[in-house]
């Protein structure tokens, strides 16, 4: 089953982390994909907030507005998408991303086509 | 043999296996269903089987098999039922009952995974692995029978959608998910113990089912002390179980309950179960509670209650617990350990409390205390107004009497 890893962190947090230590995350992060190997289907970290822009479209027109979508405390960082055999797998890998120590990670899985036809 | 007996008694154990040969909650309790109409109708003619619960099983399991052949897209869920067969249960390894504690865990964890809302997990262990019916379930819960059937529907959607595994978690995962587990199994004795519907004042199945779900967590976590604590509070609570009722099931109260009835051996279990789990530093709220149990279970007669320890008892549990429900036993220990109108003005606050508005018990005790006072007609009246709020009928007949009681030996309006 796929899953996706949602990671909501409040950014400014993590900013100030000092770079030493964001690099050390990273480095570790690179580790545990390696480790997971084809388990790990995509993932990635996004801007911040402030360079988003939300695009809807009604009645035939197109709105085009700054972003993010809700100004929350805690924003969407980024995403990671994984092949997992249940929930629990899912749920391990989270917790084994060192990101998950700043941050909630929503797990999420993916609609199936046959699901999303029931629905 | 009968059925109904059976359904009670063995459903869970049923369903826990089923759901792991099936793979799907739905799909076994409807297939359970299909079994039993099946034994109802054959069993009177044919004669029961030697093995019930095998026969239930290997029904299920032909039945689900048979329904999902009509339904070709699940193909290969049917061929791996099928395949199964070498998993169904066999009479002679059934007497061992070995196999059943696996996927009762099974169930109880999955029914409890943290990926559920807690009131979910509760609903759904008391459901599936005690047969509760949603009317039951929702009357433990002072919730509505629509929410309470709509939250089952979303939890069995949520553990088929999101994946959650039907498995006893990992030996490092164990600590985290036992919490709730404990809280399910806390739950289902009180349901037992307490008995929301019907005429029986103590479901002494389910009783006896907490009882045992407490021992093989036990035995599975020797080393977590509140698991022994909950094991010590319901042996504690249930050794009284034959001074309860009388002979035609009416209620005696615990001041009443002639102590011989007691099961000794309970109670010294029990305590010390409590004894060893609080020597390992077992503090919460399973501890506390079997404490106050092991007081009143210790003592000699009622008048030897230690009533303000157990007040104290509750102050510690109101601490780290803080629920009006216990707020109510504590003015109850106080009205009888310290002094009764200090007891009484306690109530008489809880009574504006919003939360206790549906509680009988807090009319009840009011009533008793009340009544201690010599407040006859007061009493009388508190007691109409739990009447008109218990549900249970040995509850309701024991405050008719009362009732009956306070009235006709009222000298003058008070």
């Amino acid at each position: 089953m796929q899953y996706l890893l949602i990671i909501y962190s409040n950014e400014a947090d993590f900013a100030n982390i000092p770079d030493q230590q964001k690099a050390a995350i990273y480095q570790e992060f690179n580790k545990v994909r390696e480790e997971l190997g084809a388990k790990f289907v995509g993932g990635n970290q996004l801007q911040p907030t402030a360079t988003a822009t939300v695009v809807r479209v009604r009645e035939g027109k197109r709105l085009v507005t700054d972003g993010p979508f809700a100004e929350t405390k805690e924003q969407l960082g980024g995403y990671v998408l994984v092949d997992a055999k249940d929930l629990d797998e899912a749920i391990a890998i989270a917790a084994r991303l060192p990101i998950a120590r700043f941050s909630s990670i929503e797990v999420r899985p993916l609609m199936v086509q046959a699901q999303a036809a029931q629905r | 043999m009968d059925l109904e007996k059976l359904h009670r008694e063995e459903s869970g154990r049923v369903l826990a296996t089923l759901i792991r040969l099936l793979g799907d909650f739905d799909l076994a309790e409807e297939m359970l269903q299909e079994a039993y109409a099946a034994a109802l109708q054959q069993w009177p003619s044919q004669g029961a089987p030697a093995n019930p619960r095998a026969w239930l099983i290997s029904t299920a399991r032909h039945k689900a098999i048979d329904r999902l052949r009509r339904n070709r897209r699940f193909e290969s869920r049917r061929d791996e039922i099928a395949r199964s067969a070498d998993l169904a249960v066999q009479p002679e390894s059934d007497s061992s009952d070995e196999m059943f504690p696996d996927d009762r865990l099974r169930l109880i964890f999955t029914c409890c995974h943290p990926s559920l809302a807690t009131e979910a997990q509760v609903a759904l262990t008391l459901h599936t692995v005690c047969g509760l019916t949603t009317e039951e379930i929702s009357r433990a819960f002072l919730a509505s029978v629509a929410t309470m059937a709509q939250r089952l529907v979303r939890a069995k959607r949520k553990i088929r959608e999101a994946g959650i595994p039907y498995i006893v978690p990992a030996k490092e995962d164990l600590p985290e998910r036992i919490d709730a587990v404990l809280l399910a199994v806390y739950l289902i004795f009180n349901e037992g113990y307490f008995a929301s519907s019907g005429d029986a004042l103590v479901r002494r199945e389910l009783c006896a089912e907490a009882i045992r779900l407490g021992r093989v967590l036990c035995e599975l976590l020797p080393r977590e002390p509140e698991a022994r604590a909950l094991l010590a509070l319901m042996l504690l609570h249930d050794s009284r179980r034959d001074a309860r009722a009388t002979a035609d099931g009416e209620i005696v109260l615990l001041e009443e309950q002639d102590r011989s009835l007691w099961h000794r051996d309970q109670i010294e279990e029990g305590t010390r179960l409590l004894k060893s789990a609080m020597r390992s530093g077992a503090a919460g709220v399973y501890a506390l509670q079997a404490a106050i149990a092991a007081l009143h279970a210790n003592a000699k007669t009622s008048a030897e209650t230690d009533w303000p320890q157990i007040a104290a008892l509750y102050d510690a549990l109101l601490r780290s617990h803080p629920s009006p429900v216990i707020e109510v036993n504590r003015a109850v220990a106080i009205a009888m350990g310290r002094s009764l109108e200090e007891g009484l003005a306690l109530l008489d606050e809880l009574e504006k409390r919003q939360e206790l508005r549906e509680f009988h018990l807090l009319p009840a005790a009011r009533a008793d205390v009340l009544r201690r006072l010599g407040r006859k007609s007061e009493a009388a009246e508190a007691c109409r107004r739990a009447f008109s709020l218990a549900t249970n009928d040995v509850e309701r007949r024991f405050l008719r009497r009362r009732i009956s009681e306070l009235t006709n030996s009222t000298q003058s309006p008070s």
